[in-house]
């Protein structure tokens, strides 16, 4: 069978996960994309930069975050024990931020001037925009234009934060665009920028190094289990639009054999029909921004619009790992609706008062089904990654209330 | 041995740089693109580069963009572009067509698949954006068996440690990106230019052609002068967008005369 550390010794010197990954990049980038690897892997475990970013995650994010017994979710479902972890408590309300706070480190140390990213619904964005602040460098978020117009309130909060907000309407506009967008300004402006990839994909060295800076979240959720619980989790479970906040989760359990991983995509209006943003349950293997992956394609190759009712999760990819454990069978990859996921939103809300986002929600839905599955005695550990704030307007324009 | 090769030793001894044009597959519809592609031949391009549409051209400006959008939604696919390059060939037997896009279109074709209906098509060779050396063991392995020129792509950001490497398994000619930034933005410094094209045609012993950022006859004699081929593409793009065919062949014609005679003014 596999042997030990198999999973976790992911990417190769290519950067590759089995045969996904990789870094299919315009020739302008590459040389960028080589200096950031080489770059990373010089501070990644320099102790000053990991004493600078312990430093920060305590003082500035609020880490670690809590482990928390979901105990009257746990009751409703009538099954096994529901543990969440907290990190929607994180500074600006995700787990977003504890990437960007250890690429903006980078960013520092390699002498760059400017912070780009892109962003969806503005979380990232947002996220990337706070680390810039507080380091004192110029910072630029693309974002499609029909987003700048839905997320009012988070472009004007990166406007307070002193980024200067792109409305991307190159394409159709959307988080996809945003990332073109993104990627071309690197092409454009190579030697003063860094651009900050909100997810654990893009070309090599970026699914590696979002995952290494979001597995915080997995190292200590592992460590807080076996003080609570006297053991791992039976399951851990995280929804996925590119899937930074699973592969987070993930990555410390991935020699676990006992802990079954589930990761759980955003089926929108169901697999049968176009309107999903599942790429794993409902796409095929592919090229697109510099990664070989899943992805929402048709016939021609030609990308297709994701949908869920989490912008969050609204993306045609995924990162290249979660391929090659999807493919490997390490971790399973389920789905959930968008009606779902209002469900969950607002069970969530009512009885544990928390309100959840809406990608969470998502992964609530699955929960659910594994409480029952394993029944009394289990234990499921789920990433709580972003709280419901951002989302009330939108779910209550989806449940017809008017504010 | 494709197209490409008969034609950069016809170009050298005359004397000449070539001159190479783009345009976009299906932009607006294949009848327009088949009528642009012998107009542009007919009116002196020395070699055709056939861009097939992605929905996203990330290395792409604004222009392209809207062109690939707009053969898209008329319908160009990956079988229609091919289908151009047979009609293409039924008139014009040696002008180069090279098709020139991003990888996931290749990939969902199937690369072996791609490259052997490319070489049926009377297609020459294949610029891909995105494939990288790093990554093109398995397309350019393709390309090869089917006797296809894989051109690759060169920018100011490729190093002397590193360009080797990059033009290593190139072949027909080498794309000198001018300027870091996206196909239409401005041009670089025709000095740097110089420079620059005299390196890697060293390194690779391969013809070098300069894109990005060439909109005028001034421009593209400048770059003739230095260069062994001049590429234009967003202008032409535009022309035929904003006032069709006639006008973007009349402007092809009008570059490639000034690529042609630059080295008799200098």
């Amino acid at each position: 069978m596999t042997q030990p550390n198999a999973f976790s010794q992911f990417p190769d010197v290519a950067g590759r996960f089995g045969e996904f990954g990789g870094r299919y990049v315009a020739e302008t980038l590459m040389p960028n994309i080589l200096a950031l690897e080489e770059a990373y892997a010089r501070y990644k475990d320099d102790p000053d930069f990991v004493a600078e970013f312990d430093l920060f995650s305590r003082d500035f994010v609020g880490r670690p975050s809590p482990l928390y017994f979901a105990e009257r979710l746990t009751e409703e479902f009538g099954g096994a024990d529901i543990w969440f972890k907290r990190d929607e408590l994180n500074h600006t309300g995700a787990h977003k931020i504890n990437n960007c706070l250890g690429q903006v480190l980078l960013a520092k140390r390699m002498g760059k001037t400017r912070i780009i990213a892109e962003t969806g619904a503005g979380q990232h964005g947002v996220a990337t925009a706070t680390v810039a602040a507080r380091f004192g460098i110029p910072c630029e978020v693309f974002m499609g234009a029909t987003d700048v117009e839905r997320q009012a309130p988070n472009v004007f909060r990166m406007k307070l934060l002193g980024a200067k907000v792109h409305a991307v309407t190159s394409g159709r506009g959307t988080l996809k665009d945003a990332m073109n967008e993104a990627l071309r300004d690197w092409v454009t402006y190579p030697d003063e920028t860094f651009y900050v990839i909100g997810t654990v994909a893009g070309p090599h060295p970026y699914p590696m190094m979002v995952r290494d800076f979001q597995s915080v979240i997995g190292r200590e959720a592992r460590e807080q289990m076996l003080e609570r619980t006297g053991k791992l989790p039976d399951v851990a479970v995280a929804c996925i639009g590119g899937g930074s906040n699973a592969m987070g989760l993930f990555h410390p359990f991935l020699e676990d054999e006992s802990v079954r991983l589930v990761g759980v995509e955003a089926a929108g209006k169901g697999l049968d029909g176009p309107d999903h943003a599942a790429s794993l349950n409902g796409g095929k293997p592919g090229i697109l921004h510099g990664n070989k992956t899943y992805l929402l394609q048709d016939e021609d190759g030609q990308i297709t619009e994701g949908h869920s009712i989490s912008a969050g999760l609204d993306y045609p990819g995924i990162g290249p790992e979660h391929a090659f454990l999807h493919d490997m069978g390490r971790a399973e990859y389920r789905s959930a609706t968008d009606a779902e996921a209002l469900e969950m939103f607002q069970l969530c809300s009512k009885l544990e008062g928390i309100i959840p986002a809406l990608e969470p929600a998502h992964a609530l839905a699955r929960v659910r089904d594994l409480a029952i599955e394993l029944g009394k005695g289990g234990t499921i550990l789920m990433n709580m990654c972003g709280r419901g704030d951002k989302d009330v307007f939108s779910v209550a324009k989806a449940l017809g209330v008017e504010l | 041995m494709t197209r490409l090769t008969p034609t950069f030793d016809r170009l050298k001894s005359q004397g000449k740089a070539g001159f190479v044009a783009y345009v976009m597959a299906g932009d607006p519809d294949a009848g327009t693109t088949l009528e642009a592609l012998k107009g542009l031949a007919d009116a002196g391009a020395d070699v055709i580069e056939l861009g097939v549409p992605f929905t996203d051209p990330m290395a792409d400006g604004p222009t392209i963009q809207r062109a690939a959008i707009r053969a898209l939604d008329g319908g160009m696919t990956m079988k229609g572009v091919l289908e151009l390059v047979r009609q293409f060939r039924q008139t014009h037997a040696d002008t180069p067509i090279v098709l020139m896009g991003y990888a996931n279109p290749f990939h969902a074709f199937g690369y072996a698949e791609a490259a052997a209906a490319m070489a049926e098509a009377g297609a020459d060779g294949l610029i891909c954006v995105d494939i990288p050396p790093e990554e093109d063991t398995e397309l350019r392995g393709a390309l090869e068996s089917h006797g296809l020129s894989f051109v690759r792509l060169a920018a100011p950001t490729t190093s002397d440690d590193r360009l080797p490497q990059v033009v290593n398994h190139a072949s027909g000619f080498v794309y000198y990106v001018s300027t870091t930034g996206v196909t239409g933005a401005k041009s670089g410094q025709t000095a740097d230019i110089e420079t620059a094209v005299a390196r890697v045609r060293k390194a690779s012993g391969l013809p070098v052609a300069v894109g990005f950022g060439v909109k005028t006859a001034e421009r593209a004699a400048e770059i003739a002068r230095v260069a062994d081929a001049v590429v234009v593409g967003s202008a032409i793009v535009d022309a035929l967008d904003k006032d069709g065919v006639e006008a973007a062949v009349s402007l092809c014609g009008e570059l490639a005369n000034a690529t042609h005679t630059a080295r008799e003014h200098k």
